[in-house]
């Protein structure tokens, strides 16, 4: 069970990087000199502390956010052209689900827009709701499901029409530790069963280590990769696979370099 | 039930005693002024039967404005000059055409203020310039405006004829009573409107971002819904000024019909009574088309999941 997807096809390219925000009290900046390139199949994980452009860097992948200088690909086109084309599935911090419309209305709401036909949407449907163990809650509106179902839900929206990419930015971070360390085992398996490539922003160290291929660590002001550490860890991962030698020594390691982050910052 | 039934019949109670009390509080000097005049002494019981019973009173009692009502709302033909059940329907008539015009107007203007910079940065300050001018002033000068430009009756003479055989009553000088209805309810509808369309946050617009989306899109799948709370707070309000309009509208109007027209009247012959009387009907009116919009939102946000 030791084989990987990650291929040598490189999805999410980023070469020298800058971004800066203009704002009232003077240019801030967010990112500087990101370089860094996500395989297909990878698991990549950014984890820093607030203020070390994490989110910007999802962001700018999905060009929400757009580089001051530097270059970003995804899918071999520039951000905006893969957004355009609709390259990846996007889940916010929050499940942002539309209180007007059931499970199901929400998750077709991009097949909608995208045009998918009627009996694609429902075959689309179907697949995700059975794919984050949501299956026989369609029918039921956000507010009669609990905050881990509702982020379930709106991972299930993000995969509906299939992009090859899923770009999380702390998805499980408003959740309880239980709730968590379960969704974090159903994305494993997910990820297993779907070959994509996700790029996951946590300020969680156990879940940066337990998820990842890739553990990109980051530091603020300006925001910067200070680490970017392969995971040996096998594919199949247990939860219990957090008490093992291996994975507290990768977790020590991202811990040196938050620490070598915030020294600097000091 | 009998939960709120307990707060309410003491509120009741409450402004009923004082009500009375003030009746008799208000309406003593005539009665002893007539009895000074007719040099004879008057029991306080006397006294007390007498304010409670004038012809024209300062503040009429609750029983006679009760009566009043009745007697011209039950008591007399509808198509009579003198039923409230006539003039309450030329007053809601133009409520409800001048509602539909300001609702209307109203959210097309907070759509373009939403969509377009230039709206929102030249529209906003004239609607609100408009509500401080007050009514009073304006409401005569739209009736003589478009009197002069022959633009009064929904339909002229001619065509009503030709279409119903008769021209019915609420037609006759609807239109300048329905703009100036309309004048006022529109504010609110825009102010309520633009603040629901605006009410998805970032993470929401970023969502359809992702997807690509359209403006139009955009505007049709989540700003709209997520108005809807809104749009009926708004509306209520709406309609409610919409109402108050109608009614100062008719203060200057021609024909001189209408609830506003009954007060007005009342007040140039003392009659104390009739002004309450129309006074209360308009009350019921308002709670009355306000109480539908209420309904019609419990149904609608039900239907669309928003509310339990």
């Amino acid at each position: 069970m030791g084989f990987r997807y990650v291929s040598q096809e490189i999805v999410i390219q980023a070469k020298n990087l800058d971004l800066t925000f203009e704002t009232n009290d003077g240019p801030v900046h967010a990112l500087k000199d990101i370089n860094l390139d996500i395989h297909k199949g990878d698991f990549v994980s950014f984890i820093g502390p607030s203020g070390c452009g994490k989110t910007t860097f999802l962001r700018t992948i999905a060009a929400l956010e757009h580089p001051t200088s530097g270059s970003i690909t995804v899918n071999g086109m520039t951000a905006e052209e893969a957004r355009k084309k609709r390259a990846y599935g996007y889940v916010f911090q929050a499940a942002g689900l539309y209180p007007w419309r059931t499970i199901r209305g929400n998750i077709k709401l991009p097949l909608e827009i995208m045009g998918f036909s009627k009996a694609e949407q429902e075959k689309h449907v179907n697949y995700v709701l059975e794919l984050v163990d949501l299956k026989g809650f369609g029918k039921k509106y956000p507010w009669q499901l609990s905050g881990g179902m509702q982020q379930r839900a709106s991972i299930a929206r993000a995969l509906a029409f299939d992009a090859d990419i899923l770009l999380m930015d702390e998805p499980f971070g408003a959740l309880d530790e239980i709730v968590r360390d379960h969704l974090n085992e159903q994305l494993l398996e997910l990820w297993e069963r779907t070959h994509k490539t996700i790029a996951f922003v946590t300020h969680s160290i156990p879940e940066a280590v337990y998820l990842s291929t890739k553990i990109v660590v980051m530091s603020p002001r300006p925001g910067r990769i200070a680490d970017v550490i392969e995971s040996p860890l096998p594919r199949e991962r247990p939860l219990d696979i957090r008490d093992t030698p291996e994975f507290l020594e990768i977790a020590h390691r991202v811990r040196e370099g938050l620490r070598a982050g915030h020294a600097y910052d000091e | 039930m009998m939960r709120n039934l307990f707060p309410i019949l003491t509120v009741v109670t409450a402004i009923m005693v004082i009500w009375y009390a003030s009746s008799v509080g208000m309406n003593s000097k005539w009665t002893y002024d007539q009895a000074a005049r007719a040099d004879t002494e008057v029991s306080f019981t006397d006294v007390v039967a007498d304010t409670w019973a004038q012809e024209r009173p300062v503040l009429p009692a609750p029983h006679q404005v009760v009566a009043e009502l009745y007697k011209s709302t039950v008591q007399k033909k509808i198509s009579s000059k003198r039923s409230l059940v006539f003039h309450g329907w030329i007053t809601l008539s133009a409520t409800l055409l001048g509602f539909i015009f300001g609702t209307g107007m109203g959210i097309l203007l907070a759509v373009g203020i939403v969509h377009n910079r230039a709206m929102d940065m030249g529209v906003m300050p004239w609607a609100i310039a408009s509500q401080t001018i007050p009514i009073l002033a304006i409401a005569p000068m739209i009736v003589v405006v478009m009197s002069t430009a022959g633009a009064t009756d929904f339909l002229g003479k001619g065509a009503a004829t030709a279409i119903f055989g008769y021209q019915p009553a609420f037609m006759k000088g609807l239109l300048p009573k329905a703009v100036i209805a309309a004048y006022l309810s529109f504010f609110p509808v825009v102010v309520g409107m633009v603040k629901g369309l605006r009410s998805p946050d970032n993470m929401q617009l970023d969502l359809l971002k992702t997807y690509n989306a359209s403006k139009w899109r955009t505007f049709w799948s989540l700003r709209l819904p997520a108005s809807m709370p809104y749009l009926f707070t708004s509306l209520k309000i709406g309609m409610a000024a919409a109402l108050v309009g109608a009614i100062v509208s008719e203060l200057s109007a021609s024909p001189l019909r209408g609830l506003g027209a009954r007060m007005l009247t009342g007040s140039y012959y003392g009659q104390t009574i009739q002004i309450w009387a129309a006074l209360f009907a308009a009350a019921t009116l308002a709670a009355t088309l306000v109480g539908i919009i209420g309904w019609i939102q419990r149904r609608t946000l039900k239907k669309m999941g928003m509310a339990p």
